[in-house]
């Protein structure tokens, strides 16, 4: 038997799909060129894709025919050669939308594997991210903000071309930066987009990362029940309705916290997370009453506290809320825990005032979409130039 | 639940009354104590639907009655409500059936036992309303029980007997009452009804337990399922579908000692079959003209019984199999037909087929379409298909599928 290669490309539901179709059919074209045969499909169970929900495409390579067939007969890979992830949010683990439990975003990663990222963070800031492995892995980083590149807009920022040339670097056995270069011109024409995929090619630095590294926390697990363990109907049990909490200062106890299904976790979803101004907050209640998934806790002295464990990052509280600057949603990037900010408020308001701010400079520039005629011509020319002119990528080398 | 409006010093006895089919569905509704009952005409369901309006009106059922807009809505509201505990009844024919068919779908997932009744109805050449057995036999794999009756008393019994089966916790299956348009629903014919305290002893209060919707339970009920749990649905209704052939003996067996009325075999009916040499099979009200038929066909010394199959779904393969197993030839009348199916056959031919393949004992199995579309079986159509069946019994080959009554 011959060598299968497996590459995974996770992204953001309808925002970048058209993104992850073109480097999972490049990843097959450019590997045709080089003489291999693959398919290239969407992840299945992540159809219908929501807003921003992680979804997966995969490329899946074999040496020969009939090797393909060996990765054919599967649903899904259960091992990949290189993951590559379009929006460094996910780094914190994928939950697609529905009841498959969280996955780190490594998860799949063969042993020496590597985990392409496009982001502008270093590996400093990106790799306590990802949940730790028991082997080491490679990380890869691919300067560049997350491309829109979603259902009916294609905003070209050769992310999908400069995608491919990583991989032809990180995984020459796969194919070369020529095999690449003949796909590029091939499906798309476009002798500029084979630039940027040269200079992606060579610019794109790895690390290794070790196994003490990263996110300790055991990533939370769905056991999925055996069928006699089902109760007839599909009937779920409600969980228990919640309780009061404790104010940290003085101890009164009040409020309301609402009980949350711990299966349904949600936070792994996040592009960004709210962040409240409890100064200026004037209690109106509507972040509370429209948040569509009961993500704010009550607390006894009558404020809405934004609960990371609920919290899915859509924005809404931000919308209906009527003082400016009260509620601002801020790149998830921008966090490494999930606790109270109403808590922290209540022991040293100087303290949160300070903190608050400094998350408000990652308030992220929205840019699932356009708002006016014109943007997209207005927004591609700096992305065109981290991608391929005089962007800070560093020099390539591998760094073992 | 309220028990229906009990009458004072009843008397314990049965009445009889002059109602058809659909009435006497009606009637059993009302013994039933049904709590919610929506409705959207169609013929030949809609007699049912008056007759209930009548009941409620008169004030001798107390009852939601809920008109739809829809056959798809009349369903999904009785789902509904059999989920927060109320004893439903629904229905529907032909293409209204069918438009229900995304609600008929979750039913039995959701494990609602619903009791509906299906006016079998053409599907659906312009105009044609008579009796043809495909709107019916469309759930047959979607985990609805189903049974067909051959009269109004049947139909009255059966109805009772289905809420007993389908509101079993081993079962909570739906149950689909299947009633030949016109021959059954719309003919009048002598019925005992019995009295409300022997169908109370029958029938116990509908009980949905921990999987009722009601704020005191909070449950969720059909969350999104992916296909991550599919399979284990499907095994757990399968499981309940299996157990219903107990229940349903056990609830035959205690409506014969509580009603006195003895159905024998529940699954299916054997009309002078002990010393006979090959057998028709079939359902519903084709039973009339076939026992007409074999009477004479007795008397020229051809020795030919019926077997008329009551419940479909479950399918009492192994009974069958042993049953079927004694004759020479085997004749399937399909009041129905399945295009492209094995041998171009019905729908219960491909059955009876497949129940007997890992039989012993396997006479050659004929089908027949017969009757399509309300078109009369005749007491001569029948004699023909024994022919054929006798001379399949003699050893000389026949057409495994034969039209008989089809202008040529």
């Amino acid at each position: 038997m011959g060598r299968l290669f497996a590459v995974e490309i996770v992204y953001r539901g309808i925002f970048q799909k058209n993104l992850a179709k073109n480097i999972s059919r490049g990843v097959v074209l450019a590997a045709h060129h080089a003489g291999k045969s693959g398919i290239s499909f969407g992840r299945y169970g992540d159809s219908p894709e929501r807003n921003g929900i992680p979804a997966k495409s995969f490329a899946v390579i074999g040496s020969d025919p009939e090797t393909l067939e060996e990765g054919m007969a599967k649903y899904e890979p259960k091992e990949v050669d290189i993951t590559i992830v379009l929006d460094d949010t996910l780094l914190k683990g994928v939950e697609s939308w529905a009841w498959y439990g969280l996955q780190p975003i490594n998860r799949l990663l063969r042993p020496g594997g590597t985990l392409i990222v496009t982001s502008m963070h270093d590996a400093d800031t990106l790799i306590p991210m990802a949940h730790r492995k028991e082997a080491p892995y490679r990380l890869a980083i691919l300067k560049g903000t997350p491309s829109f590149s979603g259902l009916w807009v294609y905003k070209d920022d050769h992310t999908d071309v400069r995608v491919l040339g990583a991989v032809a670097r990180v995984l020459p056995e796969l194919f070369t930066i020529d095999d690449v270069e003949k796909a590029i011109l091939q499906e798309w024409s476009a002798p500029l987009k084979a630039t940027s995929a040269r200079k992606a090619y060579e610019r794109i630095t790895t690390r290794v990362v070790q196994p003490t590294e990263g996110n300790p926390e055991h990533p939370f697990a769905f056991q999925l029940p055996k069928w006699h363990e089902m109760r007839e109907g599909i009937a779920i049990p409600a969980i228990p309705r919640g309780a009061p909490i404790a104010d940290p200062v003085s101890g009164q106890s009040g409020g309301f916290r609402p009980a949350r299904n711990p299966t349904f976790k949600k936070f792994t979803t996040r592009t960004m997370r709210p962040v409240v101004n409890f100064d200026t907050c004037v209690k109106c209640t509507l972040c509370w009453l429209q948040c569509p998934d009961s993500c704010f806790d009550v607390t006894p002295d009558g404020f809405y506290d934004a609960n990371m464990e609920a919290c899915c990052g859509c924005g809404v509280c931000e919308a209906v809320c009527p003082v400016e600057h009260c509620v601002t949603m801020v790149n998830e990037t921008a966090f490494t825990d999930n606790s109270s900010q109403w808590e922290a408020w209540k022991k040293d308001r100087t303290a949160y005032a300070a903190w608050l701010q400094e998350k408000i400079r990652h308030r992220p520039e929205r840019t699932h979409g356009f708002r006016f005629r014109g943007q997209y011509e207005q927004e591609l020319p700096p992305m065109l130039e981290i991608a391929g002119g005089a962007g800070p990528e560093e020099p390539s080398g591998e760094e073992e | 639940m309220a028990r229906a409006v009990e009458q004072v010093a009843a008397p314990q006895k049965e009445t009889d009354a002059l109602i058809s089919g659909s009435e006497a569905i009606a009637v059993a509704c009302k013994l039933a104590d049904v709590d919610v009952i929506t409705a959207y005409p169609i013929r030949p369901y809609d007699t049912v639907m008056q007759y209930v309006a009548k009941l409620v009106a008169n004030g001798e059922l107390d009852c939601e009655y809920i008109v739809a807009e829809s056959e798809h809505s009349q369903f999904e509201i009785v789902k509904h409500a059999c989920a927060a505990g109320a004893r439903v009844f629904c229905g529907s024919s032909g293409v209204g059936w069918m438009y229900a068919f995304e609600a008929l779908t979750v039913t039995p997932a959701l494990r609602i036992p619903m009791v509906a009744m299906v006016g079998n109805r053409a599907l659906d050449d312009p105009g044609a309303f008579g009796v043809e057995h495909n709107d019916a036999l469309a759930v047959r794999d979607l985990g609805w029980q189903l049974v067909w009756v051959d009269t109004a008393q049947e139909a009255l019994d059966t109805a009772l007997i289905a809420y007993r089966v389908a509101e079993d916790r081993r079962v909570f299956l739906p149950c689909a009452i299947a009633c030949d348009g016109a021959f059954l629903t719309h003919s009048q014919a002598q019925v005992k009804i019995p009295p409300q305290q022997w169908v109370n002893a029958f029938l116990p209060p509908y009980n949905r337990g921990d999987l009722l919707l009601h704020p005191d339970n909070p449950i969720t009920v059909a969350p999104q399922v992916n296909e991550d749990w599919l399979m284990e649905i499907r095994k757990h209704n399968d499981e309940a579908m299996k157990r219903a052939k107990t229940v349903i003996k056990e609830a035959y067996a205690d409506f014969a000692r509580i009603f006195g009325r003895d159905y024998g075999n529940p699954f299916f009916e054997e009309y002078q079959t002990d010393d006979a040499d090959v057998v028709l099979v079939g359902m519903g009200t084709l039973s009339m003209p076939v026992k007409v038929a074999i009477r004479r066909m007795r008397q020229e010394g051809k020795k030919v019984g019926l077997v008329r199959l009551r419940w479909f779904r479950p399918f009492a393969a192994e009974e069958l199999a042993a049953t079927l197993g004694r004759f020479n030839a085997v004749g399937v009348i399909d009041r129905d037909f399945s295009f492209g199916s094995p041998y171009t056959s019905g729908v219960l031919a491909t059955e009876i087929r497949a129940a007997l393949y890992p039989a012993e004992k396997r006479p050659p199995v004929l089908g027949f379409i017969c009757g399509l579309g309300g078109r009369e079986v005749t007491v001569p159509d029948v004699q023909r298909m024994t022919d054929v069946l006798l001379s399949a019994a003699a050893g000389k080959a026949q057409p495994l599928t034969t039209w008989v009554g089809i202008r040529e």
